[in-house]
């Protein structure tokens, strides 16, 4: 008699586990592959920034350090010459915050604004209004270089952080209301109706009604519009010269630096100067950016 | 003086004609039901009376202010919506605060309102939690509350059941009837559930393709239906529509109308005013009025009798209901369970006449109960 008891092999059964087993060891191979492809350029860079020059020079850009110091940050920071002048990065990083976080809160209070409007009070020829501020999400940018220029100067901010600041927010405000309309349009309308009843006229009911049912939207705006201007070069290298650019312009100008000596250690360090506040921002705002981007109906 | 007075109101989206002059009134504390399939416009008109929607034609008066260009905040009303509409960051004091606050109400009295409606609506537990931490059946109490703590003139409830199960519906149905006898304020009443309508209202509207049916109280509405399609949306199951002709037999006008058999039934008419021998009607029978014809009962006034074939039997435990052939018809009725018919039986049916109706086949129209 068979003893039942013992556990039958089932070769069906290992061999399954086994393809499982394969599936993911080719899954996770594949995964770690593009990993390092985006990771490992970040890694040369900030492990260059802390090398010796002479030792880039030596051994090349990619190699293991031999060395560690951090003066070339300070040098990037503070001292290193651009475009005639000593001050390092600094200058730029200063004029790209500047910049940045007049544009970002502007364009996304705007924007809220707006979604407001077209979502819960919408007017005959809102829906076509909508439609041509969707135009600015697809127009790239460049189109708009000439008339920008054109108006900066006769408004007087021709070459002023200023300038910048009205350029970004204006080109933003698409983006803004796309998002914060199509976010609205999920709130019931009914939410409305009954505060319209309550009493509450179109601003109380936006402060006290959509602003509180806002947070995941406004994250998802604000981490697109500063990284998104921050990043921006064409309007900030065309649009303003000398100091009056922003970090990703002096960039470009820390490159095209006249001598022909490349500074890798300072150049990168610069770099991730440059690339830090986005960093940053994504790094603690990402997973509401995430949350923010699936956030559906408002139950 | 009404409460609330509505006269020739007209709605148009473009070409298309939602309300087709709606005239109805509500006396002070009156209870007015709009009933109606979707689509009907009931909750339009409401939405209409609370500001919600412009008028295209006609005059809504609250009290007696015209209100036809009022905002809603300054009509006076308070409105519980379907989907309840609670501020979602808000806690329930808040969301009951909330219209107080809008329109200046010192913080002590609002207290003191809030106060006494949550006692009212037993609610004072939920006083700190926000919506999201209730159940549907304390989110219809909040919604209420907050309608409740401003003192308006004029209620409206647009469809406040429809999003509870069917245990809680009755449960918060008979609140509801309690809670308006207890404040007796003039309340308009959204719903398409004709029970609902029937319980609560002191009146109903029954609305059918943007036209008021019939403006009457709820045993005019189920008796005296004023055509065919209230007669059929009220009442569930719903009414049996059998066409006749009126004939003259044994010195009574009778409705005649082919049966099973082949042979037709003739059922005497109480009262043969109104219709003459000739004419074709369509006889109106709800499934209550009929029942097992015994020697005992075929013997009442006013009845009957019909045998017809019973194709189907659906018990539901209260009452049992049979579907029975007559002609090529199919007509329902109601019976007690230890009184029902089998399938396959051909059951000897009493018509209670008295409760009958006749309708006009062209016009669709009551022609008179047949009594």
């Amino acid at each position: 008699m068979a003893d039942l008891t013992a556990v039958d092999f089932d070769a069906g059964a290992v061999a399954a586990s086994r393809r499982h087993l394969i599936n993911r060891v080719v899954i996770y191979g594949i995964l770690s592959i593009f990993a390092a492809v985006y990771v490992i350029p970040l890694l040369v860079v900030i492990l260059n920034s802390f090398r010796d020059l002479q030792e880039i020079s030596k051994n090349g850009l990619i190699a293991f350090p031999q060395s560690f110091r951090i003066s070339a940050w300070g040098e990037a920071w503070g001292t290193y010459c651009i475009g005639g002048t000593c001050e390092g990065m600094q200058h730029y990083f200063w004029n790209s915050v500047e910049m940045v976080v007049p544009a970002t809160l502007i364009s996304t209070a705007l924007g809220t604004v707006n979604g407001y409007v077209l979502s819960k009070w919408r007017f005959p020829g809102s829906e076509i209004l909508f439609t041509c501020m969707l135009l600015g999400v697809f127009m790239p940018g460049q189109i708009a270089l000439l008339p920008w220029a054109y108006t900066l100067g006769k408004l007087g901010l021709a070459n002023s952080i200023y300038g910048l600041i009205l350029v970004h927010c204006v080109q933003g405000i698409s983006f803004t209301t796309l998002f914060c309309r199509n976010y609205y349009v999920n709130i019931p309308d009914d939410l409305i109706k009954a505060a319209r009843i309550d009493g509450a006229g179109f601003w109380r009911i936006f402060r006290k009604i959509v602003l509180p049912l806002s947070p995941p939207i406004l994250i998802v705006t604000v981490i697109w519009q500063f990284t998104g201007i921050w990043n921006e070069y064409l309007f900030g290298v065309v649009l303003n010269s000398g100091t009056k650019q922003p970090i990703t312009a002096a960039l470009v100008a820390l490159s095209t630096n006249g001598t022909n000596v490349r500074v890798y250690d300072v150049m990168s360090a610069a770099v991730l100067i440059g690339a830090l506040p986005p960093l940053l921002v994504y790094f603690f705002g990402g997973k509401y950016f995430v949350r923010g981007l699936t956030a559906g109906a408002i139950k | 003086m009404s409460s609330l007075t509505i006269t020739n109101v007209r709605k148009s989206y473009g070409a298309v004609e939602v309300l087709k002059g709606v005239t109805i009134e509500a006396k002070p504390g009156e209870f007015v039901a709009l009933v109606g399939p979707s689509g009907c416009g009931k909750s339009t008109l409401l939405a209409m009376i609370a500001g919600l929607e412009s008028i295209t034609g006609g005059e809504i008066r609250i009290g007696d202010r015209i209100v036809n260009s009022v905002p809603p905040k300054d009509r006076d009303i308070a409105m519980v919506f379907q989907s309840y509409a609670l501020y979602p960051t808000m806690t329930v004091r808040e969301n009951m605060a909330f219209g107080m606050e809008s329109r200046g109400t010192p913080k002590a009295e609002q207290s003191a309102s809030i106060a006494r409606v949550a006692a009212l609506l037993q609610i004072e537990p939920l006083l700190n939690r926000k919506p999201g931490q209730l159940s549907g059946g304390q989110r219809q109490r909040v919604a209420m509350g907050r309608a409740l703590v401003r003192d308006p003139k004029l209620f409206l409830f647009d469809e406040p059941l429809s999003n509870l199960d069917a245990k809680l519906r009755v449960d918060m149905r008979t609140e509801i009837k309690k809670l308006h006898q207890t404040i007796a304020k003039t309340t308009v009443y959204v719903t398409h559930d004709q029970v609902e309508a029937m319980t609560l209202a002191s009146r109903i509207v029954v609305m059918h393709k943007g036209e008021v049916q019939h403006f009457d109280e709820p045993d005019a509405v189920y008796n005296r239906p004023a055509n065919i399609f209230v007669a059929g949306f009220m009442g569930s199951p719903s009414m049996n529509f059998i066409p006749a002709e009126i004939v003259e037999a044994g010195g009574k006008l009778r409705a005649s109308f082919p049966t099973a058999k082949g042979d037709p039934a003739l059922l005497a008419l109480i009262d043969g005013s109104g219709v003459s021998a000739g004419q074709k009607v369509i006889l109106g029978i709800r499934p209550e009025h009929l029942s097992r014809r015994t020697p005992e009962t075929a013997s009442r006034p006013g009845m009957a009798g019909l045998a017809a074939p019973v194709v189907l039997v659906e018990p539901t435990g209260a009452e049992t209901m049979a579907v029975l052939k007559i002609g090529s018809k199919e007509i329902t009725g109601r019976f007690d369970p230890n009184d029902a018919p089998r399938q396959g039986e051909v059951m000897e049916l009493n018509v209670d006449m008295t409760r009958a109706c006749l309708f006009d086949p062209a016009t669709e129209r009551l022609i008179r109960r047949a009594m």
